[in-house]
């Protein structure tokens, strides 16, 4: 199944809805069951991320610090650290995977992703810019500042690496995406190096981490990822027609050019509003969407769903193991960019190399 | 255009126009540096620095040129050239502008070896540098072990850059994470240090720099036949004689030298490496690898970036003007339907 990777999404005819033949009812029982075992999957790491950490709180506690909330020291840590984390991570994993895997099917790119791509470094130089420069502290503005950043990176990289002949190729994604994202980097180091004081304040933040952040992030986002995620599941089957071919996609009735701009808008809302919240975290876009379409093939009306419940399992997976390798806990980014970035390098050297 | 000069058996290819692209590089190279040297606390007008420089200037002029501020301006020089030439060896042998090695995790590489030894181990200017150069030598093996793959024709350029870029992200957490784990004060100067600037650099870089540089520069020139000849592809090159494998490794070995020491010296200083092969190429209508004129623009734009940051008014390192500068020049490679990849 690694094959696919270079294998533009393509929707089966025995998929889900089709009624091609006797083998399409078992499937799509099959791949119900599989999202079920997800869910599944997906609650009891969401357990795992209440019950797991530094402190050391016994299942017994962490149910009774969540249903009947007293003054004792671990249903204090439960409720005032573990789950508002955990909530974020549910959120912030939903919004980045379903971004990589609108991201891939609007490019038609197995290797772009919001990480990668600079989107997300776009939002993070937007937020540490606004945050130096007025000093404020509400969510809000640098909540805006991230759409702002977001949007600005990914037209700039798509500028840059659709040009000339042959449009975007995946190589030429990437690269314009990394030549982006080192602009950002500098950037962002020039505005942080300005004072002591200001570099102390984001040399936390810009490595991505569902710890530390404030209560009051989550509330702030959580509607424009709801927006986001909304707009990306209803833009399956037409991100299925364009997985098709700019032609072929426009015989079928297909509108690409509203598809490319309301999936853009969707990577934006769930790219800015993650990296507001829980600061630029990599390569989860990346790994969600390849190993869904390894599982239950190109259509992307179970690429999506299987995405946006299997991303936040890896990340509070990688959230939990950040916190019980290092003493002292390992940032969530830096887990993903670990975990992730072999996988990258993977999925490139089995490419093959005339289409890259 | 290009003119032959013959003289008995032995003839040269003789280019007015790159001659002279190199002619003016190289002036304004120098006089950015010489400006470097009078800026500061203390300025010195040119005349009075070049004056200094002759050994005609007087005591006190004489100290702070020589002794505070002239090695600034050359390790810029040097750094900026060992930048520009890796920037072409690599560009040319991933025939891509964007494979440079700022992007592709060699300079990211480079830095980790310096941070650890900074933040970690403690070690003075003689084990950063080594450090740095280590840590550009593992990566680049590293990525070309990952790259290589015996069915598909050996390394291919541009799977070689891909690889590079995600083990550039790789190192680049690794970074995030040793700074988030020091002290302030001590992450506050790593920091500066990652972004690339040439404050307070001293002849301890300057005399090391120079040293690899005389080993290297030649190296790479001696190698820029079979590099313009691998431009043609591997199959081409082949044909023509040249082992394509070999020298591709030991282009491998040079750049990374260059990049490492470049690194060790200033920082990983962002863009020269990516933009100076391509204005080189630009500046003098030649296709291809240009190691000399790029070389000479990488001397050109780092000399010329110190000074920016040096007459800014708040203190901002050199490798954000360079990136500052590399986000105009890829708004403008945007802007002109020739910069294709």
């Amino acid at each position: 199944m690694l094959s696919s990777v270079r294998r533009t999404p393509v929707p089966r005819p025995g998929g889900p809805g089709g009624r091609a033949g006797p083998a399409a009812v078992p499937r799509r029982v099959l791949r119900w069951g599989g999202l079920g075992l997800l869910a599944a999957a997906l609650l009891l790491t969401a357990a795992a991320s209440l019950a797991i950490g530094a402190e050391h709180v016994p299942p017994g506690k962490v149910v009774s610090g969540l249903l009947s909330p007293d003054d004792s020291q671990s249903s204090l840590i439960v409720r005032e650290l573990r789950l508002p984390r955990t909530l974020l991570g549910l959120a912030v994993g939903v919004a980045l995977g379903l971004a990589g895997a609108v991201m891939q099917a609007l490019t038609r790119n197995p290797l772009a992703e919001p990480g990668i791509l600079g989107v997300n470094g776009g939002a993070a130089l937007a937020v540490v810019a606004v945050m130096s420069a007025f000093r404020v502290d509400e969510v809000l503005v640098y909540v805006w500042a991230a759409f702002a950043g977001a949007a600005g990176a990914a037209a700039l990289v798509y500028l840059v690496g659709a040009r000339g002949r042959g449009g975007a190729s995946p190589a030429r994604l990437v690269l314009a995406g990394a030549a982006v994202n080192a602009v950002f980097t500098a950037l962002t180091a020039g505005l942080m190096l300005l004072s002591p004081r200001t570099f102390n304040g984001f040399r936390f933040w810009q490595v991505g981490s569902l710890g530390g952040r404030g209560m009051d992030v989550l509330p702030r986002v959580l509607p424009f990822i709801a927006a986001g995620t909304v707009l990306a599941l209803l833009l399956a089957r037409p991100l299925n027609a364009l997985g098709l071919g700019e032609d072929a996609g426009r015989a079928l009735g297909a509108r690409p050019g509203r598809t490319r701009a309301l999936g853009a808008v969707a990577v934006v809302l769930l790219c800015g509003s993650a990296t507001a919240a829980a600061g630029p975290i990599a390569f989860l876009g990346l790994a969600v969407p390849f190993i869904v379409r390894a599982a239950v093939g190109p259509d992307q009306r179970w690429v999506l769903p299987y995405s946006l419940l299997l991303a936040p399992v890896l990340l509070l997976g990688a959230d939990i193991a950040g916190r019980v390798v290092a003493p002292g806990e390992l940032e969530t980014g830096i887990v993903t960019a670990f975990l992730g970035a072999p996988l990258f390098m993977l999925m490139v050297r089995r490419g093959r190399t005339r289409d890259l | 255009m290009s003119r032959t000069l013959r003289a008995g058996g032995l003839s040269l290819r003789f280019e007015p126009r790159s001659a002279l692209v190199c002619g003016v590089l190289a002036l304004v190279a120098a006089g950015a540096a010489v400006l470097v040297v009078g800026s500061g606390e203390f300025p010195i007008p040119a005349s009075d620095v070049v004056r200094a420089l002759l050994g005609q200037g007087d005591r006190a002029t004489e100290f702070i040129v020589t002794t505070l501020r002239l090695p600034r301006a050359v390790t810029g020089l040097l750094a900026g050239l060992a930048l520009g030439l890796s920037g072409a060896v690599f560009q040319s042998m991933s025939r891509n502008p964007l494979g440079s090695p700022d992007l592709i995790g060699f300079t990211t590489g480079s830095a980790t070896g310096a941070l650890l030894q900074i933040l970690v181990f403690g070690g003075g200017a003689v084990a950063i540098t080594v450090s740095s150069v280590a840590g550009a030598v593992l990566t680049a093996l590293a990525v070309y072990l990952v790259a290589y793959r015996p069915g598909g024709g050996g390394v291919h350029g541009v799977r070689l850059v891909l690889i590079g870029v995600g083990a550039a992200a790789m190192l680049e957490a690794l970074n995030s994470y040793l700074i988030t784990r020091a002290e302030l004060r001590e992450a506050y100067e790593a920091a500066f240090w990652l972004t690339g600037s040439l404050n307070g650099r001293g002849w301890e870089q300057a005399v090391p720099l120079s040293i690899a540089l005389a080993v290297l520069v030649p190296a790479a020139l001696a190698l820029g036949r079979p590099l313009a000849m691998g431009e043609l592809g591997d199959d081409a090159a082949q044909a023509l004689g040249v082992p394509v494998q070999r020298t591709r490794a030991l282009l491998v070995v040079v750049g990374v030298g260059l990049v490492a020491a470049a690194t060790a010296a200033v920082g990983p200083v962002p863009f020269v490496a990516l933009a100076a092969p391509q204005l080189a190429r630009r500046l003098t209508r030649r296709a291809g690898a240009r190691l000399l004129p790029a070389a000479l623009t990488g001397a050109a734009l780092l000399a010329c970036a110190d000074l920016i940051s040096l007459h800014l008014p708040v203190a901002v390192p050199a490798g954000v003007v360079t990136g500052v500068l590399g986000g105009a020049y890829l708004a403008w490679l945007l802007s002109t339907r020739k910069g294709t990849t």
